[in-house]
């Protein structure tokens, strides 16, 4: 699985309700209207401009505070192809993955990446490509991978049900 | 090797006889909570193609997060919820006005020591108070839950946070918790188990040991636990007793015989030592939780809203000490105090000792039992541009519903002082 994209680049502990407000979490329940929101009350220019593969990358912690699974499915539903961070919120994390979107922890790429670099990620390989610059994550587990390519824990889990 | 609590409670989770930090497991939960967000995890259940739910009894839905409904798609929200209660024969439901979902778990003996609780809300590290193990998890993971009766989880690795001495006058478990976080950060404890001891934290109150693993889930952690004593099952005895009508005294020694307690080899990832007596109030100023000061630095900051309440800080300790503050005295002009028990039991108790009158005559608003604004869904949400400070847990840009808003945290005591002042106030100095 490849994705390619431009970089978002933000800071330490980004966290969801500056992703997905709460104020949101019982009135909007369209994946698509989420998505309009994403990161609203971080970066208002994000949610217009995001392109499909396009890939977040932040410091540390990124996703704390709220459990709120929006956060996850707003980025997901703007196209973004994964987020790169120091280190993620344990919620946040799982809510990713469940979600189909790649979480990858990589503090060496994060470091070295810019607003506006095109870069490409093989998330079997374990790798972030910058033109030359390689950097390498360890590869996701294979129920993470199996995850993500059902598009999340609810068709994965439909299918492992038989129903 | 000893094992540490987190190890010990997953490995009985998961009906295996050990476990080790790092081991992935699949844990069956005691109890599965949730809360307004019930009606999107019921979406998602039944996109699983289930018809029922696996175990009925263990699920736990409260309702608090937009309590009563502040709009029509609230309340569409919230019939949706009551509609799938009915149809699956879900016992434990708490309407409306019942309280806050971590609260009413703990008033109704839901949790007890020992056990798991999952839920889908990031406080549910709360039940941690008495020797549970509660991790918040997703949306998807509770419809999960639903249907299967388990989860995956990673047994955490753990830390050991201890308090030895006695808490000067007008410092509190909630100035502890805001000066742990305060030195350790926002991701200090990320991913960790949190380990609370120590002679400050046995003299505590069952009220005040529920701040500690409430505010811990700011410090990134999955799940913190306060070592279980008499205090607790004394508490914790009637409640069961009242629910289940079995004797006290069985209810009593059963959940005792549940509690856990980490080994004294056990292997921890750090350890922090406090003494309480060097301790004094802070303030978690805008907008991260980890941004804390000694309450003196910013005493005297305009406030034009004090909130007292939440989960962190809505029980009856909070609105006697609130009350104490506030008895002969009026709230400033310029500024509104807005009080919500966290329960209606809170409520009840509250009416009886005559702190309501109090807070009333000093002109504080008593609003219903729930959340109130402290995420931003209604009922005291602050203009752009204005200061609230607050009991709650979090002061994130934009969590009380406006992103041009400014949240100070502190304990309910100083709350109430700065209603008084209209300004942050050391209760001591009033
Ligand atoms: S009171 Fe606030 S922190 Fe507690 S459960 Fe409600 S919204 Fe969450």
């Amino acid at each position: 699985m490849v994705t390619r994209g431009r970089v978002w680049k933000y800071g330490n502990d980004v966290n969801t309700d500056v992703i997905f407000p709460g104020k949101y979490t019982y009135t909007i329940t369209d994946r698509r209207e989420m998505a309009r929101h994403a990161l609203e009350d971080l970066d208002p220019n994000f949610a217009s401009n995001v392109r499909p593969g396009d890939v977040i990358v932040a410091g540390r912690n990124w996703g704390c505070g709220s459990s709120r699974e929006q956060a996850a499915i707003c980025l997901k539903e703007a196209g973004v192809g994964a987020v790169v961070a120091e280190s993620f919120a344990r919620i946040f994390y799982r809510n990713a993955l469940n979600n189909g979107l790649p979480a990858i922890i990589c503090p060496e790429a994060v470091a070295a990446l810019e607003f506006g670099d095109a870069v490409e990620i093989d998330l079997e390989a374990g790798t972030i490509r910058r033109g030359d610059d390689v950097w390498h994550f360890p590869p996701l587990p294979e129920t993470a991978l199996q995850l993500i390519q059902a598009g999340g824990l609810i068709p994965y889990l439909k299918r492992k049900l038989g129903r | 090797m000893g094992k540490t609590f987190a190890e010990k409670a997953l490995a009985r989770a998961a009906g295996i006889s050990e476990v080790s930090a790092g081991q992935v497991i699949d844990a069956r939960p005691d109890v599965v909570l949730s809360h307004d967000n019930s009606a999107a995890i019921i979406q998602m259940f039944y996109e699983l193609g289930v018809k029922r739910v696996e175990y009925p009894e263990r699920l736990a839905i409260i309702l608090d997060h937009a309590v009563p409904a502040p709009t029509t798609r609230h309340a569409q929200n919230h019939a949706e919820i009551r509609q799938f209660v009915a149809e699956q024969g879900i016992t434990h439901f708490f309407d409306v006005g019942r309280g806050i979902c971590h609260q009413v778990l703990s008033e109704e003996a839901l949790i007890l020591p020992g056990q798991l609780v999952l839920g889908a809300d990031s406080h549910t590290t709360h039940s941690g108070w008495m020797g549970a193990f509660g991790a918040g998890v997703g949306r998807s993971e509770v419809a999960a839950l639903w249907a299967t009766g388990e989860l995956w989880l990673r047994v955490p690795e753990s830390m050991r946070v201890i308090l030895d001495g006695e808490l000067p006058r007008g410092v509190t478990a909630k100035d502890f918790a805001l000066r742990v976080i305060g030195d350790l950060g926002a991701d200090g404890g990320i991913y960790m188990s949190v380990e609370f001891s120590g002679s400050g934290i046995a003299a505590m109150s069952v009220a005040s040991r529920m701040v500690l693993p409430n505010m811990m889930a700011e410090m990134g952690v999955k799940n913190a636990y306060v070592t279980p004593d008499d205090r607790v099952f004394d508490w914790l005895a009637p409640r069961l007793a009242r629910r289940t009508g079995r004797p006290v005294e069985e209810c009593r020694a059963e959940i005792e015989a549940g509690a856990l307690y980490p080994d004294p080899d056990a292997r921890y990832a750090a350890e922090y030592h406090y003494d309480a007596a060097g301790l004094e109030p802070y303030i978690a100023c805008p907008h991260t939780v980890d941004n804390v000061v000694p309450l003196s630095e910013v005493a005297g900051t305009r406030v034009q809203q004090a909130f007292l309440g939440t989960c962190t800080n809505g029980r009856l300790e909070d609105i006697a000490a609130a009350a104490e503050v506030v008895k002969g005295r009026r709230v400033a002009r310029g500024t509104r105090f807005l009080v919500i028990p966290a329960s209606s039991q809170v409520l009840q108790a509250a009416l009886e000792r005559g702190y309501i009158q109090t807070l009333a005559e000093a002109g504080a608003m008593i609003g219903v039992p729930g959340c109130g604004p402290c995420m931003g869904n209604h009922m005291g949400i602050p203009a752009p541009g204005e200061v609230t400070i607050s009991t709650a847990n979090r002061n994130f840009r934009g969590r009380m519903g406006t992103r041009e808003a400014e949240i100070y945290l502190a304990n309910p005591a100083v709350v109430a002082a700065s209603a008084i002042k209209g300004a942050i106030t050391d209760p001591r100095e009033l």
